[in-house]
């Protein structure tokens, strides 16, 4: 076996190789998946050296630790975090030496849900249609990090990046989300409408890679029931019988019949993977193009 | 035929009834073999067609009536046979709603040519159409929490084979050895939407 790989000694609460994901098979019922704050994700790629396109891991609130079988550049980014190299502290945010055999120890967020690491020749499991991401609601892809498994690493594309730190605005205290209206708009009531752009939310801690959940007003309908299954786009907000609305991330389900009563800027989404539960949530109207 | 908003980069296109939506779908497809459709997804569904990653969709949205009225193209390749042994333990209960016997349940559900409406649930789960409508089933009041790969299942107007095990609420008339989904194989899929299937009895086990 290559001596190119991680040996995960630490997977934390919940740690998944990510990358850009594989769009373009939802008509086979094949959820995009891919790294949930795509820009951090961009970013400590290139501070690697690596592609776009590389797989890097995504942590969930407490981070994890690595071991690699070979000296290896890594760099930590996402949701602001400890880091430390064999024990000593290391600089999160930019490129570090990892020495084979020292133990990688990314910590605990201090704001923010999702940290990422990228290992310099990026992480090279088999992908599964074009991608190596991990989709939690197909199941396709390599599973989620458990103690032991051992994540084979690719050869340096390129050299990392030649900077100190690359700046990044923290995850915000209140999470703002634009939105237009979605398809069904009209399944609700005005109050409903009403409420999704004028009252408060919070995170809610039930939230996972595949969707934001909130807590706050149920949102009134005027229908009732569902709709046949029909196409859901990144961002849905789609609203379930308990009337909150919940917005879709990547690995949600391709097609749903809860009615979505507004779609969210899909700039915006990367702060909502970011925004860890009871972080206050508002979404405002944006005016169409 | 109406377009609903899905955000700036999407349009869902809402159709009057299944049989347009799917040529909807097909039209679309065509367009975008053409090259005069530029977009990442085209998802069919019960009554819609979403379209995602789309550059333009005001455009689109007010050009829907040039989507209209088009026929399908006859179909390029004979249908995927699936071979069942008709055992599944919803079997008697199926045949109840349809007041047949159990034999007849088999001889109409393997006389029906079906199409795969579209797909969801699971990767490589599809929606078959193709049952009369006076042949549409209820879920079971308690869906099983795993149903077994190949299991052959209807409900409502559907008929679907589960691709690998899961929780499931429909009812469950047969079991196929014919594999759905497989992402080593090229395509991964046995069904994609537009596919025609027939199911083919075999004697068990």
């Amino acid at each position: 076996m290559s001596d190119r790989a991680l040996v995960v000694v630490r997977p934390g609460l919940l740690t998944t190789v990510q990358d850009i994901g594989r769009p373009g098979y939802a008509h086979l019922g094949v959820p995009r998946s891919g790294a949930l704050d795509p820009p951090a994700a961009a970013l400590v790629n290139r501070l690697a050296g690596n592609g776009p396109d590389a797989a890097v891991l995504e942590t969930t609130l407490d981070g994890c630790a690595l071991r690699s079988r070979s000296t290896v550049t890594v760099v930590v980014g996402g949701a602001p975090c400890p880091v430390a190299v064999g024990g000593r502290p290391a600089a999160w945010g930019a490129p570090v030496v990892l020495p084979a055999g020292e133990l990688l120890q990314v910590g605990a967020v201090s704001a923010g849900v999702r940290s990422y690491v990228a290992v310099r020749g990026g992480i090279t499991v088999e992908p599964v249609l074009g991608s190596r991401a991990t989709d939690l609601l197909s199941g396709l892809g390599p599973a989620p990090l458990a103690e032991g498994t051992v994540l084979p690493l690719g050869l340096p594309a390129a050299p990392p990046a030649r900077v100190d730190t690359a700046p990044r605005p923290g995850p915000p205290a209140e999470l703002v989300l634009r939105v237009t209206p979605g398809p069904r708009a009209d399944w609700f009531t005005a109050r409903g409408r009403r409420d999704l752009t004028t009252r408060a939310y919070r995170v809610s801690p039930a939230s996972n890679r595949i969707g934001l959940r909130t807590e706050g007003p149920a949102l009134e309908r005027a229908r009732e029931g569902e709709l046949p299954s029909e196409g859901m786009v990144l961002g849905a907000v789609q609203v379930p019988p308990d009337g909150r609305p919940m917005v879709f991330l990547a690995d949600h389900p391709t097609t749903g019949g809860y009615p979505v009563i507004a779609v969210v800027h899909p700039p915006d989404l990367p702060a909502a993977a970011q925004a860890a539960p009871g972080t206050p949530l508002r979404f405002v109207p944006t005016g169409r193009r | 035929m109406r377009a609903l908003p899905a955000g700036r980069e999407a349009l869902l296109i809402e159709a009057d009834s299944a049989e347009e939506a799917g040529a909807l779908h097909a039209a679309l497809l065509r367009r975008r073999v053409q090259g005069t459709l530029t977009v990442r997804e085209i998802v069919p569904a019960a009554r819609t067609v979403l379209l995602d990653g789309l550059p333009d969709p005001a455009r689109w949205a007010s050009e829907l009536s040039s989507l209209e009225g088009e026929s399908p193209e006859p179909p390029a390749r004979p249908p995927v046979e699936i071979p069942v042994r008709y055992d599944g333990p919803d079997l008697a209960a199926v045949a109840a709603h349809w007041a047949v016997s159990e034999r007849e349940v088999v001889r109409i559900h393997a006389g029906t040519e079906f199409t795969v409406a579209f797909c969801g649930f699971a990767p490589g789960f599809g929606y078959l159409t193709g049952l009369p409508a006076r042949y549409a089933v209820p879920r079971r009041a308690t869906p099983r929490t795993a149903v077994p790969p190949g299991a052959v299942a209807l409900a409502g107007p559907y008929t679907g084979v589960y691709p690998r095990t899961s929780p499931g609420g429909w009812q469950l008339i047969g079991t196929t050895d014919a594999v759905l989904w497989d992402h080593t194989r090229d395509p991964a899929a046995l069904l994609s939407p537009g596919t025609r299937v027939r199911f083919a009895p075999v004697e068990g086990p």
